[in-house]
């Protein structure tokens, strides 16, 4: 297993954002976190990669567990994530935005910068290199985080709601290149509510409903399942799809 | 350790003391809670009005008590305009560049008043500047005394303006829900004017009550100013208790920290409280969590 | 390279100056451009880089100036032997206050707030303690001689401020262009960002206010040197603090040149005025306070900004 989480729990005054979660990510799959809006996913996001303390739980990667180290480490140990809502480095351009995750492993300023070029490349944003990034779309600031994340060689890539705010068209370019990377080796863990993307992409799918899971397993079997439905479309209604379409 | 002898006198005129630095307090708090503003022209328009207050005594012979009824409205007016015409335009709403827009402002108050006025250091004698009264075992300055009670009242009516008041419905409206006001047809930008004119005419108020008891120079306003800060800190941003035991807090810490590293060395207790409070419990003993 | 190069005709050219100018007034304000633009320079690593606003600066440059007053009248030292000293003091107390600051995530305006604090905790310590001469200030005798840090001719300071100048230039160089640099402009534009991207975020801040204090710190040397006299409200009044933003804020936040280019603009307009006013006090100060409000609404990336967005 790449990522493992076990029990994982946290309360905010007196709601359970995330109430005993366990689950785990395989080498090398994608693997989708999918559930209505404030189940949870992206507080476990938080949780896994060093945002939040969890007050029960535990969390391993690889097999080493980090639970309670900050962010920098987790990145260091090779975990990278993308925010739902995007922060850029506004004053700077694309290449330099990169660049900074670049550092990571590159010590010297021109190295980096090549190395921010390459990635800057991969995943589509050749001709916006030196462009501010205040000065994006959505769609290009959504691969600046996907690309800043990239450059820091991750071992298992977080990717959250990548697709958020994209039309058809630029969901379909962005597809391949979220395939690339797990084709590269990287583990990809992604929360999506862009159902045609974790259909088409993942691998499995865990599903979160009011800070709990209630459902695993392959997309096709997570879709089918009447809790998943209702989790989603409300109460009964599993049942009443069923009889309508009987 | 140190007799009650002493240390009562101390307590009063700390509690004195820190019942007009609570009505400053008030002001700046009421602005920070509105309009998410630290205020460091605070200072420098506190020092603005005590000139008022002196040369409405040297020139026109009016007592400062009187004075409240000249002071109170020019410091609000001053303050409405003020906001409306600079500090609100310049603000563009980012949190850096409103602090350097009230410094900047606080600088032009300061070298403005060293230009008029020069760096000397002003009093005013009026008849009962020496008078003193005995309060259990101590005596107490009888300025200090009308300090007091004058800061207390001041922050009553302040109060009783923004519970009872539509102006106050309004300003705690902005204070919490900018967008909202709006939404219901409250002029946000005058609501703002409004409040920073309020807090400046506690200002002008607190000025009156200081005066007799106190002193004025171009410089004066930055001592305030820390201290403002320390007591809005400590009774936690925007709240009015808060302001009220905090400044009366301060004002003992003062006292008491005087008497025992002396005058100059005794301050220091006070900005090692707002240290302490800013790095501990940023959000002061009555705010809201952050 | 081509930043380096600009630098490195800046201070060529600055050094020359004496040969074509002998009067002391003009070499005086050419040392006191330079001076106002160390300090910027240095303020300006802490805010322009890292964005951090200290409105306290005036801490560091003050603990430079008593290091160097004190250990040369207290402990007889040579003026010189005092600056490292000075350098390391000044980092010492940024990486304190830092320390204390960032453990607890102060920001913004609180961060602002504490340094004030801080500036004024130290300023009435040094008006209570004997041992930086109390409200008296302690003088740094005169010993004429270069091996002293003391010169005959105003050239031998131009000298000395212009090195500290060039060497606070090639820093701020060097984070323009170093990882470490590019780590603190990620945390400056976006602190979770960087963090998630592998930026140890208080240690980076950390080195920035270090570095800051000793760069102020060595303005502080410089100002005990060439003034001969310090005392508490020089050393941490607000005065220093003021000074230290204000360049950067008028030449350009977070540029290389912003800081100069400030301080130039600065100077010339308190000439100016100077001129106009003939020498009432507050006067350039009023307007420098003036000028604050104005770059601030109009021009907040400065002066530098609007040329950049002109090109």
């Amino acid at each position: 297993m790449m990522l493992e989480a076990r029990n994982l729990s946290v309360r905010f005054g007196g709601l359970a954002a995330v109430d005993d979660v366990s689950l785990a990510v395989p080498r090398g799959k994608i693997v989708a976190l999918i559930g209505p809006n404030g189940a949870g996913k992206t507080t476990v996001f938080n949780l896994v990669s060093g945002f939040i303390r969890p007050d029960h739980g535990r969390v391993e990667l690889e097999g080493r567990d980090i639970t309670r180290i900050s962010p920098h480490e987790a990145c260091r140990l090779g975990m990278a994530r993308t925010f739902q809502i995007v922060q850029p480095f506004g004053a700077q351009t694309v290449r330099e935005n990169i660049a900074v995750g670049a550092h990571l492993h590159h010590g010297s300023r021109a190295d980096a910068l090549r190395a921010a070029e390459a990635v800057g490349e991969r995943v589509g944003l050749a001709a916006h290199l030196d462009k501010l990034a205040a000065n994006l779309t959505i769609a290009g600031r959504k691969r600046l985080e996907l690309a800043r994340a990239l450059a820091t060689q991750p071992k298992i890539l977080l990717l959250d709601e990548v697709l958020a705010g994209l039309n058809p068209r630029e969901i379909d370019e962005v597809l391949p290149v979220v395939r690339g990377i797990r084709d590269g080796g990287i583990t990809v863990l992604m929360v999506e509510h862009v159902l045609r993307a974790v259909m088409n992409l993942s691998d499995e799918a865990w599903v979160l409903s009011n800070g709990r899971l209630i459902a695993h397993g392959t997309p096709r079997e997570v879709t089918a399942d009447p809790a998943v439905i209702e989790a989603y479309l409300g109460h009964g209604t599993a049942a009443r799809m069923k009889a309508a379409y009987a | 350790m140190l007799e009650l002898s002493i240390l009562w006198p101390s307590i009063l005129n700390g509690l004195t003391t820190g019942a007009v630095y609570a009505l400053i307090a008030l002001g700046l708090t009421l602005i920070y809670g509105v309009l998410h503003i630290i205020n460091f022209a605070h200072g420098a328009a506190l020092m603005m009005a005590l000139y008022g207050v002196y040369y409405l005594q040297r020139s026109l012979g009016l007592d400062p008590y009187v004075s409240l009824a000249v002071m109170v409205p020019t410091m609000f007016a001053a303050g409405y305009l003020a906001y409306r015409y600079v500090i609100g335009v310049a603000s563009h709403g980012r949190d850096e560049n409103i602090l350097l827009v009230t410094l900047g402002v606080a600088i032009v108050l300061e070298n403005l008043a060293l230009f008029l006025f020069k760096s000397d250091t002003r009093t005013i004698d009026t008849a009962y500047t020496f008078t003193t009264v005995p309060i259990g075992s101590a005596m107490i300055a009888l300025p200090k005394i009308v300090a007091f009670f004058g800061a207390a009242a001041t922050a009553g009516i302040l109060l009783l303006i923004m519970r009872a008041t539509d102006l106050g419905r309004a300003i705690r409206a902005c204070a919490k829900e900018r967008q909202g006001a709006r939404l219901v047809g409250i002029d946000v930008e005058h609501v703002f004017a409004m409040s920073f004119g309020i807090g400046l005419a506690c200002l002008g108020a607190a000025a009156c009550f200081l005066l007799p008891a106190y002193y004025v120079n171009p410089m004066v306003g930055n001592g305030f100013v820390l201290i403002a800060f320390t007591i809005v800190v400590l009774g936690g941003m925007g709240s009015f208790a808060g302001a009220l035991v905090g400044g009366l807090l301060i004002g003992v810490v003062e006292s008491v920290g005087g008497l025992w590293l002396g005058e100059s060395l005794g301050q220091i207790g006070i900005f090692l409280i707002f240290i302490a409070v800013l790095l501990f419990r940023p959000q002061g003993l009555f705010g809201a969590r952050a | 390279m081509r930043q380096l190069a600009a630098i490195a005709v800046f201070a060529v050219a600055a050094a020359v100056l004496p040969l074509f100018i002998t009067s002391g007034v003009v070499l005086n304000t050419a040392i006191m451009i330079l001076y106002t633009a160390l300090l910027g320079l240095a303020w300006n690593i802490l805010a322009g880089f890292g964005g951090q606003f200290s409105f306290g600066h005036a801490v560091f440059f003050g603990t430079g100036a008593y290091a160097a007053a004190v250990l040369q009248a207290k402990l007889g030292w040579n003026a010189w032997a005092t600056l490292p000293a000075a350098l390391l003091l000044g980092a010492a107390v940024g990486a304190f206050i830092g320390a204390l600051s960032f453990r607890y995530g102060l920001r913004g305006s609180y961060f602002a707030l504490v340094t004030l604090a801080f500036a004024e905790v130290f300023r009435i310590l040094a008006n209570n303690v004997t041992f930086t001469g109390a409200g008296v200030g302690i003088m740094v005798k005169l010993k004429s001689g270069a091996e002293n840090f003391q010169f005959a001719t105003k050239t031998g300071y131009l000298y000395v401020i212009l090195v500290f100048v060039v060497a606070g230039l090639v820093l701020c160089w060097w984070l323009k262009n170093s990882r470490y640099g590019a780590w603190l402009q990620a945390v400056r534009d976006n602190e979770e960002s960087a963090a998630a991207l592998g930026v140890n975020v208080f240690r980076v801040k950390l080195g920035a206010i270090a570095l800051s204090g000793a760069l102020m710190a060595a303005g502080g040397v410089f100002y005990a040197q060439y003034f001969q006299y310090i005392d508490p409200g020089l050393a941490y009044g607000p005065g220093v603090s003021i000074e230290a933003l204000l360049g950067p804020i008028v030449g350009g936040l977070g540029t290389l040149w912003g800081p100069v280019l400030g301080a130039v603009l600065l100077q010339l307009l308190g000439e100016g005025t100077r001129g106009l006013f003939a020498n009432a006090p507050g006067v350039s100060l009023m307007l420098y306070g003036a000028l604050l409000v104005l770059m601030v609404t109009f021009m907040p990336s400065g002066v530098l900004g609007v040329l950049r967005r002109r090109a």
